[in-house]
């Protein structure tokens, strides 16, 4: 995986010309010392873009789509390159368009609670932005800080507060589309509702396997009147696992419900400094938001449950500066890891919440056979589970047993009746590992819905179908053994 | 039965058993859409039939149509073919239920009701307030996508169903999502299912996620005078910390048939409820101290907006309410020989809505009522007298009207329910739209030799 795909032939140079006179010169990089950075995106993938384009309005997006037809290079976007699956990688070499510089709020409608922004908008500045209205854009990824918001529609990203508003596609009314023969299409509507099917809900998440997305019409909630940030402490992991299945049971809804392990916290607490309790096994960070009454209601159920299972304290935050000092612990704690190791994969597996415990146990007793230490900083309250294996990436055997040891544990929430991922996206990383939930005939309709899109492969090819089963002129490798378990 | 309803009948008997096989001019008559009879009806019990069934009617050419209870099988145009009903109530259990995680995979065929019965023994519920609740299935009110009355609250159906598993045209059992809260894995095909009418495949199951009945329910009945006084308190509500469960908005009639529903209760409403003026009712839920607040802010909310209001804290009156703002689409489809409901979505500008629509409905002396959800769609309701070719001519004047008024205003504009002559005028689904030929790729991707309720979709799918 990681070896592969350094070493594409360069594009035509009439290619080269051609997207030129798209973008201007000034905004085609193709020189390799340019591309360099086009390989990565926040996963341990990489792939070589031939060029790398940055078009500033939709029109040059079709334009774009008709030349790489026309010499059958293919087409990947991309965002922020935060992503962390390979999404935005070029798998197969061919045009990267960045949307960095269609990067404009269009419209603001803050009476309505809606905003239509190009796909280059960062996350958070859409909330900067509607915050005047008392508003705010729900996804929030720990990137939302660098994240764009057409990365979010690709791969329908979510963030600790799905837990109660749901992810990018809940919020998602209606798209502009450019397919890869460089028609420009609407889909969805400004209202949500639309006639005929969802194809807004197709969209997104299709992680730039059937359209581009060039223009994103969105829902914009109301700031909650009261919010109460609790930092429970424990002792023990298990005690704290429970405790969110514990909390899941009562159907005691908190917006956000976040797991740092201790051995994850040190590191984020060596870095941050955002008051973890460095001899703790674990803390669960949650959060409650809605009316004073109900807050206050659910602030004295949760401590209840924590008190249950052994929370040697249940912290509350004081004020707005410490409830974003103990946000920022938790939205760091990726980067704080890239101190402790040369590389960390993380991974991205989803289980059902009354298995947190079982999960988390198992997690552990994998990296001990791996000889790895495993952290689990995770969005535990919707059962997505984030381990992050550390290994240093200049050691191929260390790699190659990273890689296994974070398949097995993605076999193990599928086998647990889970999913392989619950925001991060299948991208290059996870594609073969599909087979594991999806049969042939699930493949083959798949295929179907990827083929009246986008029938030659031309956009992001390699991407979320094992290469087997997939569409368009990849080279296929071993696949890796799996079986579909029924839904 | 015909010779040739009788050959597929006995050839659909060794596919899933006489026992499931009915040629029957009853029960094919029960399964009737706007005059078009199957020839047979098949009562598959698992998916595997299905796939059979399917299969079949593929190699076969027949044109197969899934039903639940037939409850909203009128909705979209008359098939183009129809040979053999699918009905889906042989697949009517309880999958999977995982309380402790507030997940559920439930077959198609069982009835929302007693889905929900079952739910409420572990005090949870899926959020779907539908009409036609106590007898329709869960697949029909996905496949519908009929309007829930807590939308405002939960959202729609896409917010909460976690995946699907279904038939489609070729013949293949196929699923998408899973059952999990939070999923990325793949693309969402469920999504499509929702509102697709059974133009895509045979739902056979269906995963949910749900959510705690709440300890308590309340509502707030305010009348207004004007259309413009509503939207002010609509605005103000939303720009409150409140966040009701509900928020029906009804006009003068239309609260009257919410008012003569009888129901289960054992209670009547106020008499305030019946008067001849707009009325709003925004539904809450939670514990006792919630209710209170929402009680009291949204009646101080109302009189600012120059609104008398009422709360309804007590449990029978409150429940009457709630069963009878959820059945009111139910109850004005059945509301006389020729009951035509538009269902329109234009943002925003109800005010101007309201105005177009009253105009039209006056221009041909028909009575009408207007009904709306905070954040859904705005309803039309057309009650003509009778049913004879004026009616239709009106009708169909009248559809234009509504359609080309939506499609200035940027949005769109269909009709629920119509007298099956009114669909031999126009098209139920107003003039094509833009995005038809990739409505058309995603059909012929899912059902490419069209067995799947032909021609009743958008774009002729």
């Amino acid at each position: 995986m990681l070896a592969e795909n350094t070493a594409r032939k360069p594009l035509h140079r009439d290619v080269i010309r051609g997207l030129q006179n798209v973008v201007g010169a000034s905004m085609v990089l193709h020189r390799p010392e340019d591309l360099l950075l086009y390989e990565y995106d926040g996963s341990v993938e990489k792939g070589r873009p031939g060029a790398v384009v940055f078009p500033t309005t939709t029109q040059e997006v079709s334009q774009v789509l008709r030349l790489a037809a026309q010499h059958d290079v293919p087409v990947i976007g991309r965002g922020a390159g935060t992503g962390l699956s390979g999404g935005a990688l070029a798998r197969t070499g061919g045009i990267v368009i960045v949307f960095a510089r269609m990067n404009r709020i269009l419209e603001l409608d803050l009476e309505n609670q809606r905003a239509v922004v190009q796909p280059g908008v960062v996350n958070y500045e859409l909330t900067r932005a509607a915050e005047a209205g008392g508003l705010y854009f729900a996804p929030d990824p720990s990137s939302q800080k660098s994240c764009t918001i057409g990365g979010n529609v690709s791969e329908n990203a979510g963030g600790p507060h799905t837990l109660a508003y749901g992810v990018t596609s809940n919020h998602v009314t209606a798209l502009e589309l450019v397919l890869p023969d460089g028609e420009i299409c609407r889909v969805g509507s400004r209202h949500g509702d639309s006639l005929g099917y969802d194809l807004a809900g197709l969209f997104v998440g299709s992680e730039g396997t059937l359209a581009l997305v060039t223009e994103i019409t969105v829902k914009l909630l109301r700031k909650p009147e009261s919010v109460k940030t609790l930092l429970a402490i424990f002792d023990r992991v298990d005690d704290a696992s429970e405790t969110v299945a514990e909390i899941t049971a009562r159907a005691i809804t908190p917006a956000a419900c976040e797991m740092l392990d201790g051995w994850t916290l040190r590191a984020v607490e060596d870095f941050i400094h955002a008051g973890f309790p460095l001899d703790s096994a674990a803390v669960l960070l949650i959060e409650l938001e809605g009316l004073a009454e109900v807050v206050a209601a659910q602030a004295s159920a949760v401590e209840e449950v924590c008190g249950e299972h052994h929370a040697r304290e249940v912290r509350v935050a004081r004020d707005e500066q410490e409830r974003e000092l103990l946000w920022k612990g938790r939205k760091n704690a990726f980067g704080a890891l890239g101190r402790i190791a040369p590389s960390n994969y993380v991974l991205d597996g989803v289980i059902p919440r009354s298995k947190i415990p079982q999960a988390l146990r198992r997690i552990q007793e994998i990296g001990e056979r791996y000889n790895f230490k495993i952290g689990n900083i995770f969005h535990a309250g919707d059962g997505n589970l984030h381990p992050i294996v550390l290994f240093d990436p200049r050691d191929a055997g260390q790699y190659q047993r990273a890689i296994e040891a974070s398949a097995e544990i993605i076999r193990y929430c599928v086998e647990i009746g889970g999913a392989l991922t619950g925001e991060h996206g299948v991208g290059m990383e996870k594609s073969e590992l599909m087979p594991l939930l999806f049969s042939d005939d699930d493949f083959d309709l798949m295929r179907r819905i990827h083929d009246a899109f986008n029938p030659r492969s031309a956009l992001n090819p390699g991407k979320i179908f094992p290469l087997n089963k997939g569409c368009g002129e990849i080279t296929p490798r071993a696949q890796v053994a799996v079986r579909a378990i029924p839904l | 039965m015909n010779t040739t309803a009788m050959s597929v009948a006995a050839r659909l008997e060794s596919v899933v058993g006489a026992d499931h096989v009915n040629g029957g001019s009853e029960s094919c008559a029960k399964f009737g859409v706007d005059g078009a009879a199957p020839s047979v009806v098949v009562r598959p019990v698992s998916s595997a039939e299905v796939v059979e069934v399917a299969r079949f009617a593929k190699s076969e050419e027949l044109a197969l149509i899934p039903c639940g209870n037939c409850t909203k099988l009128d909705i979209g145009m008359p098939p183009a073919r129809y040979d053999v009903a699918l009905d889906m109530t042989g697949l009517n259990e309880i999958a999977y239920y995982d309380p402790d995680d507030l997940t559920l995979s439930v077959d198609a065929g069982m009835n929302l009701a007693l889905l929900a019965d079952a739910l409420a023994q572990q005090k949870q519920f899926v959020p779907l307030g539908v009409p036609f609740f106590e007898e329709c299935t869960v697949g029909g009110t996905i496949a519908s996508n009929i309007g829930s009355s807590l939308r405002p609250g939960y959202g729609s159906a896409r917010d909460f169903l976690l995946g699907a598993e279904f038939v489609n045209g070729a013949g293949t059992l196929t699923k998408s999502g899973g059952r999990v809260v939070k999923n990325v894995t793949g693309y969402d095909l469920h999504k499509l299912l929702i509102g697709s009418l059974g133009t895509l495949g045979a739902i056979t199951r269906l995963n949910f996620r749900t959510f705690p009945l709440p300890e308590g329910y309340g509502h707030v009945g305010s009348t207004f005078s004007s259309v413009d006084s509503i939207v002010r308190f609509q605005t103000m509500v939303s720009k409150s910390p409140l966040s009701p469960s509900s928020f029906e908005i009804l006009g003068p009639e239309a609260a009257k048939v919410v008012a003569g529903f009888q129901g289960d209760r054992d209670s009547g409403l106020p008499s305030w409820f019946t008067q001849g003026t707009w009325h709003v009712c925004v539904g809450f839920e939670g514990v006792e101290t919630v209710l209170r607040r929402y009680s009291a802010e949204l009646m101080q909310y109302a009189e600012k907006c120059g609104a008398s209001s009422g709360d309804l804290l007590e449990k029978s009156a409150e429940k009457s309410l709630r069963s009878g703002l959820r059945e009111l689409i139910k109850l004005l489809s059945r509301s006389g020989p020729a009951a035509t409901i538009f269902r329109i979505n234009t943002f925003p500008g109800f005010s101007a809505d309201v105005a177009m629509l009253d105009a039209l409905a006056a221009r041909f002396s028909i009575p009408s009522c207007v009904f709306a959800t905070s954040s859904g769609p705005l309803y039309f309701a057309l009650q003509p007298d009778d049913l004879n070719d004026k009616t239709i001519t009106s009708l169909a004047q009248i559809s234009s009207g509504v359609f080309e008024y939506a499609a200035a205003r940027n949005g769109s504009a269909f009709i629920l329910f119509c007298p099956t002559g009114l669909k031999r005028v126009i098209n139920i689904w107003g003039p094509a739209k833009n995005d038809a030929a990739l409505m058309r790729r995603v059909k012929n991707a899912f059902d490419p030799e069209n067995v799947f309720a032909p021609g009743r979709f958008v774009a002729g799918i």
